[in-house]
């Protein structure tokens, strides 16, 4: 291969996962645009995500007449979408909402024993290697010039902006996504004008839990390997994004997720792939340096 | 007569109190630590139940010195694994190449991660609240990578070997630590009490009411003349000095490091330590440090769901004392004004 289509390729190659972060880092944005707080259990709810789809493309499969191909693929996702979607409700309301008052420390500590809950739990139950997806969709190829892209990389791109573009509606049309930025605004201006916290916040780790479930199933199909670790390393690198494209902002929390995706893909292609961990921490570093809020993130000017 | 006795003992507190320049609660405290920490080995022979001791006596030299930065000057730092391992490797390298003993090798790798912190400092100055946690956090990452992949002089994954244990030179006979825990107890524990000394002294300095002063208004502190720069670089420095020992008296005790012992849980764990005792308090730090690694022992019984259970306990106990064990209901870190 030339030179420029290595480049454009890993261009690609990072796109797709980046996508994938972009979905996690979502969910990071949105509650702590909401909440300032930094929800650690993110990426554990992105695995169970990923194992609920393993769970459900398996179950399906097994069905007889059952869907085949893109309409299993996409029945997982919902499926998965729906179980994070509860989890992440249950976190907030049992992990932080009996510490929305108190220091801002407490409940990061909390957020780490859901952690440790839910690696164990899933361990446990699916036990402690590596479980590979099942092949539902046979690779396709398609070339475009100089790259290649596999119908699987085109059905992630798809349903990642689908699933972004159907967020960003939500938040600016709809009322409850108007009281969410309402409540990431101002929360005492919010709930003096009647908006009821308790249920908006449940809404925002509902839908950030659904993105992260959808996240989980398409990186397992991506990887085909998922483990109950990996929860950890995705989520700091989501967690990343979003404050690269400054915490609080949903559009930002997508370019910084396709940034990472892009970097790191460079970074594995040109460098080495053991050092591709360390660009993307090293990038996030010299952007914080220079742009302290993040590259979309408010100019805040402090007041005395 | 009897005036005279109560004088005396008034007297002979105060003199105390000038020495120590503590608090009577903090010679109550410390007395009771002592006297368990003495008597523990005599009523408990287990070598296993000592080495698990040992090793919440490092996490309570980490949990003093993140207390430092996260706890005082009201820093979140997310990355402090870094500097433990790089007290650790910095001890393992200088021992291994200059054959650099072990108790010149305490300071040194204290000092080297001293200026490792400092180093790290610098985003400090800059940036605020999660921003600042998020690079220390890769930081912690980087040095993690790094001791992973610079195989020529870290060893890769499979770490140094053959460190030297701590020896001391008596008059005719040289003992050496070895690989027993004993003598790993009583050391560590005496750097636990000398630390936590020095600490408990600092907090009414200058130097440590600066830092609670940064930590509740950074703008206030700045205005009141306080030098914003100098005081984060401190707190780092220091906290680094302290996670330096701690992991020269690691890999000192190991006799070898590898990374796998510093990766992010390792910093979350020492974070979870001090908010559980109650942040920006030396006693906390201590009890924190001694119950979150106790507890995964205690639990062994469970076998499997060990850790699953240690993930509730966490929960549990934040939900039912948020401040910490003891900890008061300050606002500790305000989200609005940090970031």
């Amino acid at each position: 291969m030339h030179g420029q289509s290595i480049f454009l390729q890993q261009i690609v190659n990072g796109l797709t996962i980046g996508m994938i972060y972009a979905l996690i880092a979502l969910g990071y944005t949105i509650v702590y645009g909401i909440l300032q707080l930094i929800n650690f259990a993110h990426g554990e709810v992105f695995m169970v995500g990923a194992y609920l789809g393993l769970l459900a493309c398996t179950l399906l499969q097994a069905i007889p007449s059952g869907p085949v191909g893109v309409p299993l693929v996409i029945t997982a996702v919902v499926l998965s979408m729906a179980g994070t979607a509860a989890l992440g409700v249950v976190i907030e309301r049992f992990a932080y909402r009996p510490l929305r008052n108190s220091s801002r420390l407490a409940p990061l500590i909390t957020a780490i024993g859901v952690s440790f809950l839910l690696q164990n739990a899933v361990m446990l139950i699916f036990g402690p290697s590596d479980k590979s997806f099942p092949e539902i969709l046979k690779v396709r190829n398609y070339s475009f010039g100089a790259v290649t892209l596999t119908n699987l990389q085109i059905l992630i791109a798809f349903t990642s902006l689908l699933l972004m573009i159907l967020l960003h509606i939500f938040i600016k049309n709809t009322a409850t996504g108007k009281a969410m930025r309402a409540l990431a605004d101002d929360s005492i201006a919010a709930n003096l004008v009647g908006v009821n916290s308790n249920r908006i916040i449940s809404m925002a780790f509902l839908i950030g839990s659904a993105l992260a479930g959808a996240g989980g199933v398409m990186f397992g199909m991506y990887y085909n390997t998922i483990n109950f670790h990996d929860g950890y390393l995705i989520g700091l690198k989501a967690f990343t994004a979003a404050v690269l494209g400054g915490i609080g902002n949903v559009p930002g929390a997508m370019v910084g997720g396709l940034l990472i995706g892009i970097l790191e893909s460079l970074g594995a292609g040109y460098l080495s792939s053991e050092w591709k961990n360390v660009f993307a921490f090293f990038i996030l570093i010299l952007i914080l340096l220079f742009r302290p809020s993040g590259l979309f993130g408010p100019r805040i000017m402090k007041k005395v | 007569m009897k005036q005279q006795g109560l004088g005396a003992g008034h007297y002979k507190k105060k003199r105390l109190r000038k020495l120590t320049g503590l608090d009577i609660s903090d010679h109550v405290k410390a007395f009771f630590l002592f006297t368990f920490v003495l008597i523990f080995p005599l009523f408990d022979k287990n070598p296993y139940h000592i080495d698990v001791m040992v090793t919440a006596g490092i996490f309570m030299l980490l949990a003093l010195g993140l207390n430092v930065i996260v706890g005082s000057a009201g820093i979140l730092n997310l990355g402090y694994a870094a500097f433990y391992a790089v007290g650790a490797y910095a001890y393992a390298l200088i021992n291994l190449h200059f054959k650099i003993p072990f108790w010149p090798g305490l300071l040194v790798s204290g000092f080297i991660t001293a200026l490792f912190g400092m180093l790290l400092a610098f985003p400090a100055l800059r940036l605020g609240g999660d921003y600042l946690a998020i690079v220390t956090l890769g930081f912690g990452e980087i040095t993690r990578i790094a001791l992973n992949n610079l195989d020529r002089i870290t060893g890769g994954p499979n770490g140094l070997l053959g460190i030297d244990h701590p020896t001391v030179q008596l008059p005719f006979y040289k003992y050496d630590f070895g690989v027993q825990s004993e003598p790993y107890y009583f050391l560590v524990f005496s750097l636990v009490a000398i630390v936590a000394f020095f600490l408990k002294r600092l907090e009414s300095s200058r130097l440590g009411r600066a830092w609670v002063a940064i930590r509740e208004d950074e703008l206030a502190a700045s205005c009141m003349g306080v030098n914003l720069g100098w005081v984060k670089l401190s707190a780092f420095g220091i906290g680094g000095f302290i996670a330096g020992i701690a992991g020269c008296v690691f890999a000192a005790k190991q006799g070898t490091v590898s990374p796998d012992s510093f990766d992010f849980v390792v910093s979350v764990m020492i974070l979870a330590m001090i908010v559980l005792g109650g942040l920006g308090n030396v006693w906390g730090a201590i009890l924190g440090a001694f119950v979150l690694s106790l507890l995964p022992e205690l639990l062994r019984g469970f076998d499997i769901y060990r850790m699953l259970l240690f993930g509730i306990a966490m929960i549990l106990m934040m939900i039912l004392r948020p401040q910490g064990i003891l900890g008061r209901k300050i606002n500790l870190i305000q989200s609005k004004t940090s970031s």
